[in-house]
């Protein structure tokens, strides 16, 4: 049961929010305290998969291959943690203002739905179930971002949605082709009968079919092209949510398929894939050092960090995987955070193109050292979480004897300290313009990115259980058999 | 049957992403449509074609030979209840994208500055 609530309680907050009468603050609270009933339920499912290892709810009592199971092995159940605490971080947002048009067309709801669809293919068994989950998440990211009118909205909404449907579209086909070989959906059931019946011919092509979906939602190198399109038009807080949530999700679905599919680290595609990492690494961030605007700057290093994100899928050790883990964690705080942040510049000044920001650190410089911590926390500076991070995958890397790899991650690193040494010098240090137009910051927009940065400081002071669990997470991840077993039963075995 | 499911899967994924390399909306949209259908048709036939037998098991329909697998139906029934809603969904944005610009000719919509 406690595996449903994380689904469950976006899902009653959505429902119980349309039902209210429409008063902005009366739904701010509710979808707040939503957020709040979420986040305590992922940590409880946390605690109990960390005690008592990978949980499974057998939907409607269907027994393991033929129902829809819900499994949560360390990996999932820290995700889900991490989507609680964004929830709490943008749903607490709102309470500083959201535009009365957005609201009232169903701001608070859909953020809800996107919480669920985004919880529900982090904990799913089904990889039908998978295709579902991402529907909904979708669905619910295309009408927040299309519920704008400006000429740049809709040039990134319908950039994002045909893109994105194109992925979905390929998904399924890999899907269908997938159940045709193997005549299951069931992940640990796919993972026991799969490799020995699959056709060696069709098993490069579904995972590259497979590779490409995942890749356009997670946004690796070749297939990134409609996020920085995209995620620097809507307001900060839809901007925060996405740019945190969705591209991990491709992350994980890229992990947790391949692990459980593809189990033979000499296979080519691995090769594909830490090629395209280093790749995705070394074009997101050359692309955000010629950027302007502070969120392409943080679009691009978005892109560019998810190749550490998948360099521990491709080299395929514990350290690696469990560094990339970590790596997921750090990023979706630190991310989500600079997105906050670039909605302060939005409520301060109007913009968030560096050339016109400027003298932020004079009017405000306790905001200033707030924001100061999740730059350079993104830029890997000891001790911040990036820096841990950071230490966890090129170690790894450095282990596996991927040099050129490894030197990659350390001059791309460089390039995230380059440019967000800019943006810090640009927006908070340079004098500003002329008698900017200057607007009081309220708590409410504050306090959500307080909460972040505690998290990420969170982080560095407990780096040792933090890393030790990501390393636990991976060795779950790269054992299918004790998946398998959870799932199917003792006497299951994954065909190795 | 398989190899004329095959083919026509094959026609609609080539020109799904035929349309979807043109520059108007309309026919992103129509391409999108396409893709969806092809990939039904392809999940039908990967599967496994049977004729002329239900999905159903009934006291006299027990033998695995006698009845359609469930399966990749419900599959495709879900798929195209999904691609309908986002076929929907598109054509609303498409829409919308025609009267706030006049035109939906994707590089005449752009946004002002990259």
């Amino acid at each position: 049961m406690l595996l449903a609530l994380p689904i469950l309680v976006p899902l009653t907050t959505a429902i119980t929010l349309q039902l209210l009468p429409q008063h902005p603050r009366l739904l701010r609270r509710v979808a707040f305290a939503g957020a709040i009933c979420a986040l305590a339920s992922a940590i409880s499912m946390l605690l109990q998969v960390e005690a008592a290892g990978i949980q499974v709810l057998r939907v409607g009592s269907w027994p393991a291959p033929y129902g829809i199971t819900l499994v949560s092995d360390l990996f999932s159940a820290l995700l889900v943690t991490m989507v609680g605490i964004i929830g709490v971080a943008i749903t607490a947002s709102s309470f500083a203002g959201v535009d009365p048009r957005r609201e009232a067309l169903g701001y608070h709801p859909l953020i809800q739905v996107l919480l669920m669809g985004v919880s529900g293919a982090f904990l799913t068994g089904d990889i039908f179930n998978l295709y579902v989950w991402f529907e909904v998440m979708l669905i619910a990211s295309f009408v927040l971002m299309s519920l704008y009118r400006t000429r740049a909205q809709l040039h990134a909404a319908y950039t994002y949605v045909g893109l994105n449907l194109l992925a979905s579209a390929l998904l399924l086909t890999a899907i269908g082709l997938l159940y045709g070989q193997a005549g299951t959906l069931n992940f640990a059931d796919l993972a026991r009968a799969w490799p020995e019946r699959g056709t060696p011919a069709l098993d490069g092509a579904l995972a590259m079919l497979f590779l490409t979906a995942f890749g356009i939602k997670a946004g690796l190198f070749p297939l990134f092209f409609w996020l920085p399109a995209s995620y620097h038009t809507p307001p900060a807080a839809v901007g925060a949510l996405l740019a945190g949530l969705l591209t991990k999700v491709g992350v994980y679905a890229m992990i947790r398929i391949f692990t459980l599919l593809f189990p033979h680290p000499a296979a080519g595609v691995y090769t594909v894939i830490l090629v395209l990492s280093a790749t995705t690494m070394i074009v997101g961030l050359v692309g955000a050092i010629g950027q302007r605007d502070f969120r392409r700057v943080l679009s691009f290093n978005l892109v560019g960090h998810i190749g550490f994100t998948t360099v521990g899928l491709a080299l395929w050790t514990p350290a690696a995987l469990g560094g990339s883990i970590l790596y997921v964690l750090h990023h979706m705080l630190v991310i989500t955070t600079l997105f906050l942040v670039s909605g302060l510049f939005l409520r301060q000044r109007r913009t968030t193109d560096l050339r016109q920001l400027g003298g932020l650190y004079r009017s405000q410089p306790a905001v200033a050292c707030l924001a100061m911590i999740p730059l350079f926390s993104l830029a890997g500076v000891p001790p911040l979480s990036g820096f841990i991070a950071k230490v966890a995958v090129i170690g790894a890397v450095l282990n596996t004897d991927h040099y050129v790899i490894a030197a990659i991650a350390l001059a791309t690193s460089l390039l995230t300290m380059l440019s967000m040494a800019r943006v810090w010098e640009e927006a908070f240090w340079k004098p500003a313009a002329a008698n900017p137009a200057q607007a009081r910051l309220s708590a409410a927009i504050v306090a959500p990115i307080v909460w972040l940065v505690c998290l990420t400081l969170g982080i560095t002071v407990a780096a040792g259980p933090v890393y030790g669990l990501s390393m636990r997470a991976a060795t779950q991840l790269l054992d299918a058999n004790g998946y398998v077993r959870a799932v199917l039963g003792e006497g299951a075995d994954a065909a190795r | 049957m398989e190899l004329l499911l095959a083919v026509i899967a094959g026609v609609l994924y080539s020109t799904g992403i035929y349309l979807m390399l043109r520059r108007r909306l309309a026919q992103l949209i129509i391409g999108l449509g396409l893709l969806s259908n092809g990939t039904n048709i392809l999940i039908l036939s990967a599967a496994g074609v049977t004729r002329g037998k239900p999905p159903l098991i009934t006291p006299i329909t027990t033998r695995a030979d006698q009845f359609a697998d469930p399966v990749p139906q419900s599959l495709i029934l879900t798929a195209i209840v999904i691609g309908f809603g986002v076929l929907a969904f598109a054509l609303v944005l498409a829409h919308r994208v025609r009267r706030s610009t006049g035109s939906d000719d994707i590089d005449t919509i752009g946004p002002d500055r990259v």
